[in-house]
């Protein structure tokens, strides 16, 4: 089993003594709903999921399944109705936003479909932002490594402007390990690349799990981009339905086939926020 | 297409009502000006006509020589000379008046009432009617004085406007306080009623209202005689027919003129002082939509930049150019009619409140004249549609010219070169320096006319290329936001730099007015400087006696002071206005400034002499440098004066001095004065103390002698400066509080373009939010952002100001001879504007600070 109690760096977490295989965050019966009476909308509908840490999980639901609600309230974006969220040992339900910025700046890295970087930075002052927001020194030799993993040595002084999607994406996966966070959320990283780009980036998060030990969370409807993982989940009507471990592409592409098919015929309303 | 624009204009209430309010801001000030001064003139005309009787009869001159100011005729008409114009069959009625000039309310506490620009009015109480056939005056309490003269203790019984009692707090009944301009100096006079004048209101005059025996024992030692008569025209005669049948009956020296006439010399008069108020708020109202301009420019740049791949849609679906600009325009006009329409509406209240303020300055105007009239109506319209859709135009073809393609990108912030700016920039700089230049070294005409052409040319170039000028001091900010508050400041400095046209145009109001201020700032410490200067050279005396509003006061005074121990010099000055006489003996237009002065006055001025002596006795007189030379009189000439009432003097001139600010025109024997028929009275009186004693022993001395007449004041050469500098300070300081509202709708600009910027940069800010921005640093990142803005405007508008108050200075070195720069008031005006960056940030950052982390990524 790759990764057992792989929590790499320093920190105080990694003294705790955790059967393996250790959850990066735990969602405990989760519940979100959106309107009330008749218009109520279940978007998560009891979900309890472990993110193991040390290991790359997708997330993958067709639209409307609760999939970004889910990876939302584990992040800290957003908070549910009822159930617990536990980034590490820190249960999210008894944090104010102060403390929820804290906890996003220092133990959550995020990537975007969108990318998100701020354009009048250059892709260095990117990457190091989460850093300089909590005011933190950063490792020169995890910059350096983590730069070279991403391939990104020579554009280090460009704006986002000036570089490629791809080129900028990568930037956000390096922004998003740079302050070497508990976990990393990944939402339809790819979704807007073509697929040479879209296989770099992955090919990136999947080397940072495999070589640095990072845990990862992706949201993806893509069954290549989940092939690259090492847990697939699957949610349906705000449902945890199926799970796969270390799935190929063509089950994940039947398991999902079958999902959408499902949810057509039920003809229910389609819960939740696509996003 | 209509529909269209109708919906944009909806969705985006909260940007266009922020705009809105610029032009809201600019509209309700120029239109309460135009209200305001309309009503002060109407006020002015109401009152002048209310109280002008058909034909007034006067000693020669009256119309040339400005009342009080002028020297006070002793001339008197008999009453048989009332009669003799009664009995005239054209002549209805005639009655004597008495107007007493230089008398003073005193207020139950001992302070003067009034005195600080309207006149205080003395006359007699008659029935006559006036022009429009009405009584000039109303009781509003009481009765009207009894026929009686004076009580044995020498009281009299007065009528008081209501403002005046108000003022001084009292009732009828009770006893008023009154200083007289000559004669008994203390008088007390019981109030039996309160008057205003018929038209409404007083325009601020003080007025005292006596019996005719009464006016004539304060005023002309108890003689039965009138200074004026008023006269009413039978049934069916003309003013003019009036006029002429009078004037076969007067005594020499005196006119009559018609009840017209003498209207339109008032109205005259007034207007040009009105005239100036006018022109002064006017300036500042059109500085004030001018900005809003600027605003609205920049709102409509940023909404249709927001907006371009809507407008590039629009273009793929088939829309034309035209159809695109005009579809922005339509969205201006819709605006530009909401806000002017609010803005007029405010500026009707706003006129209310400067009359409230004039009112309590002692201006008192009749709120049933403040209101809208048709011109000012349409030029308030005129002028918000107009700068609204003019400043909405760059910007709506802007809009047009984006390419349909542009819808299907993704970026669509396209950056523009800023070269093409620049370079014109440049030209015009350079073109205002060759104004500037071409004034300063002595081109024909007004230097300062010259400097100020190049300096308007000056602003424009930095309106059009503070996007290139300013990025120094952004790069500044930059380096010291960023060392001082790490990455929250590194990126607000950033945010600044991001678009440099919109932080550029964003700035400019702000440095608009603060160029203005910086300006005037320097004028005024200059003048304060050159004050100090001419002060310190000319002020010789060790003290000077004078009238807080420089009116004669009565000679009892300086009989008083004379008194003083420890006085080495005195010498005492009577200024009056006369009219030269011509070769042919006919005056020539306009008035020289004589002054009569005793004896001792060259020893304490010692005038620079060019020609002859500065002493004279008898007939003799000392003309100052210029006005030999405009009048081309040298030592030797004769010089005949003529004074009001008719009364000559012929002199002859014995020397020429140079010019100096405390010289008059003419020098002439204080003594030669009563010759001239005119009443005895000081304008100011000049000391020397005596070798040994102590000049601030004397000063209390003297201050306690003077204190007969409370206006009167004794100066020694610090306080005299400082009178002189707080008159110069007061206006600044009005200056400022003008200019405040540019600075005001400035800080909405930058308010504007941040909210705007917020909205734009949803995503970017989630952004930040999500990987650990804390909604404090977030907030700072706004405001620091608005003090890069603020802060640019200020740098640009003060140095463009400063460097244009000194050029100013330069060029009008002859009357400011010393050059002021005021530091401290700069230091100020910089720290003002990080304050005014920090308040136009609240709301923006407030709201970026509130937006949902989840929603905002999610925003596209």
């Amino acid at each position: 089993m790759r990764g057992v109690g792989g929590r790499w760096h320093a920190g105080d977490m990694t003294t705790s003594p955790a059967p393996s295989p250790v959850a990066a965050a735990r969602a405990i019966d989760l519940r979100k709903t959106y309107g009330r009476g008749d218009s109520e909308v279940r978007a998560l509908d009891g979900v309890s999921l472990d993110v193991e840490a040390g290991r790359f999980t997708a997330i993958m639901g067709p639209s409307g399944s609760g999939k970004s609600t889910l990876m939302h309230c584990l992040a800290a974006l957003d908070s549910p109705t009822s159930g617990q969220v536990i980034i590490g040992e820190t249960d999210l339900s008894k944090l104010r936003d102060k403390a929820l910025t804290a906890l996003r700046r220092d133990q959550i890295g995020f990537v975007f479909q969108a990318f998100n970087l701020v354009p009048t930075l250059t892709a260095r002052e990117n990457i190091l932002l989460p850093l300089s927001l909590a005011g933190r020194r950063p490792d020169a030799e995890w910059f350096d490594t983590v730069v070279d993993t991403v391939g990104l040595r020579d554009r280090l002084g460009h704006r986002p402007s000036e570089m490629s999607g791809g080129q900028q994406q990568r930037v956000a996966c390096a922004r998003a390990l740079a302050s070497r966070p508990s976990i990393v959320f990944a939402d339809e990283p790819t979704g807007n690349l073509d697929s040479t780009s879209g296989a770099e980036v992955l090919n990136f998060l999947r080397r940072s799990v495999s070589e640095f030990g990072q845990t990862i969370a992706m949201v993806t409807h893509d069954a290549v981009a989940a092939s690259y993982c090492d847990r697939v989940v699957f949610l349906a009507d705000g449902r945890i339905v199926d799970e796969l471990r270390a799935p190929d592409r063509e089950t994940i592409l039947a398991r999902m086939s079958a999902l959408q098919a499902a949810a057509i015929a039920s003809a229910s309303p389609a819960p939740g926020s696509a996003v | 297409m209509l529909r269209l624009t109708l919906r944009n204009l909806l969705a985006r209430k909260v940007r266009l009502v922020m705009s809105g309010l610029s032009v809201i801001l600019g509209v309700a000030f120029l239109s309460g000006v135009l209200v305001f001064s309309n009503g002060l003139s109407s006020t002015f005309d109401a009152i002048i006509t209310g109280s002008t009787p058909d034909g007034v009869v006067r000693p020669v001159g009256s119309a040339e020589f400005d009342g009080g100011f002028s020297g006070q005729s002793d001339l008197t008409l008999q009453p048989e000379v009332v009669d003799r114009l009664a009995a005239l069959p054209e002549v209805a009625r005639a009655d004597g008046d008495v107007d007493g000039f230089g008398m003073s309310l005193l207020g139950k506490d001992g302070t003067v009432v009034g005195g600080t620009g309207a006149p205080t009015l003395a006359f007699n109480r008659t029935d006559a009617p006036t022009m429009d056939g009405r009584q000039a005056l109303t009781l509003t309490s009481g009765r009207w004085p009894s026929e009686a003269g004076l009580a044995a203790d020498g009281s009299a019984e007065i009528v008081l406007d209501d403002a005046a009692a108000k003022a001084g707090d009292y009732r009828v009944g009770d006893e008023v306080k009154l200083v007289a301009p000559f004669g008994q100096l203390q008088r007390t006079a019981r109030l039996v009623g309160t008057a205003e004048f018929t038209a409404g209101g007083t325009a601020g005059a003080t007025l005292l209202v006596f019996s005719t025996r009464a006016a004539q024992q304060i005023f002309l030692g108890g003689a039965d005689a009138f200074t004026r008569i008023s006269l009413t025209a039978a049934p069916g005669v003309s003013q003019a027919a009036l006029v002429r049948a009078a004037d076969r009956v007067l005594p020499e020296n005196y006119e009559a003129a018609t009840g017209d006439t003498v209207a339109q010399e008032s109205q005259d008069a007034i207007g040009t002082f009105l005239g100036v108020i006018n022109t002064f708020l006017l300036v500042f109202a059109i500085i004030a939509v001018l900005v809003g301009g600027f605003i609205i420019v920049n709102t409509f740049s940023i909404l249709v930049a927001q907006r371009t791949r809507e407008l590039a849609l629009l273009r793929a679906l088939g829309a034309g150019r035209g159809q695109v600009t005009r579809s922005v325009l339509v969205e201006a006009l819709a605006m530009a009619l909401v806000a002017t329409t609010a803005g007029v509406g405010i500026g009707w209240l706003l006129a209310r409140g400067l009359a409230a303020i004039f009112r309590s300055l002692g201006l008192d105007i009749s709120s049933d004249a403040l209101d809208l009239t048709a011109p000012a109506l349409i030029a308030s319209y005129a002028v918000g549609v107009g700068v609204t859709l003019a400043a909405a135009y760059l910007p709506a073809r802007r809009g047009a010219k984006v390419p349909p393609v542009a819808a299907m990108r993704t970026d669509t912030a396209v950056e523009r070169p800023l070269g093409r700016r620049t370079l014109v920039g440049t030209i015009v700089i350079a073109l205002g320096a060759g104004l500037v230049i071409t004034g300063l070294s002595g081109a024909p005409g007004s230097d300062a006319a010259w400097v100020g052409t190049g300096a308007v040319l000056w602003i424009l170039a930095l309106i059009g290329t503070s996007s290139v000028l300013g990025r120094p001091v952004l790069l500044g900010c930059r380096a010291l936001f960023s060392r001082l508050l790490g990455t929250p400041g590194r990126l607000a400095a950033e945010n600044a730099l991001r678009d440099p046209r919109r932080t550029g145009a964003t700035a400019s109001a702000l440095m608009i007015g603060l160029a203005l201020v910086s300006t005037i700032g320097v004028l005024a410490a200059s003048l304060n400087s050159s004050i100090d200067d001419l002060v310190d050279e000319q002020f010789t005396a060790d003290l000077l006696v004078r009238d807080s509003t420089f009116l004669p006061f009565s000679t009892s005074v300086g009989d008083a002071v004379e008194k003083v121990p420890g006085i080495g010099t005195i010498s005492r000055q009577q200024r009056v206005d006369a009219r030269v006489d011509g070769a042919d003996g006919a005056p020539r237009p306009g008035t020289v400034d004589v002054g009569g002065v005793s004896g001792t006055y060259s020893e304490i001025y010692r005038p620079d002499v060019v020609a002859g002596t500065a002493r004279f006795t008898g007939s003799e007189a000392v003309l100052a440098q210029g006005e030999a030379r405009s009048l081309g009189l040298g030592v030797g000439d004769r010089l005949r004066l003529s004074f009001q009432g008719g009364k000559r003097l012929d002199l002859r001139v014995v020397g020429v001095v140079k010019d100096a600010e405390s010289l008059p025109d003419v020098l002439v024997p204080l003594e030669r004065l009563a010759d001239a028929g005119l009443r005895r009275q000081d304008t100011s009186i000049s000391i020397l103390v005596a070798p040994g004693s102590d000049v601030a022993t004397v000063q209390k001395a003297v201050d306690d002698a003077a204190s007969v007449v409370p206006t009167v004041g004794v100066f020694d050469k610090v306080s005299f400066a400082e009178d002189l500098r707080g008159q110069v300070n007061q206006l600044l300081y009005l200056i400022y509080a003008l200019l405040a509202l540019a600075i005001v709708i400035a800080v909405i600009g930058i308010i504007n373009t941040l909210g705007l910027s917020v909205i734009e940069r949803t995503r970017e800010i989630g952004l930040l939010r999500a990987i650990g921005m804390s909604r404090a640093a977030l907030r700072r990142m706004i405001t620091l952002e608005s003090i890069a803005i603020a802060v640019l405007g200020a740098v640009l508008g003060l140095g463009l100001g400063v460097l244009v108050g000194v050029l100013l200075q330069r060029s009008l070195q002859a009357d400011l001879t010393s050059l002021g720069v005021p530091l401290g008031q700069l230091a100020v005006f910089l720290v003002l504007s990080v304050v005014v960056g920090v308040v136009a940030a609240v709301v923006p950052a407030i709201r970026a600070a509130r937006l949902d982390v989840l929603r905002a990524i999610a925003t596209e």
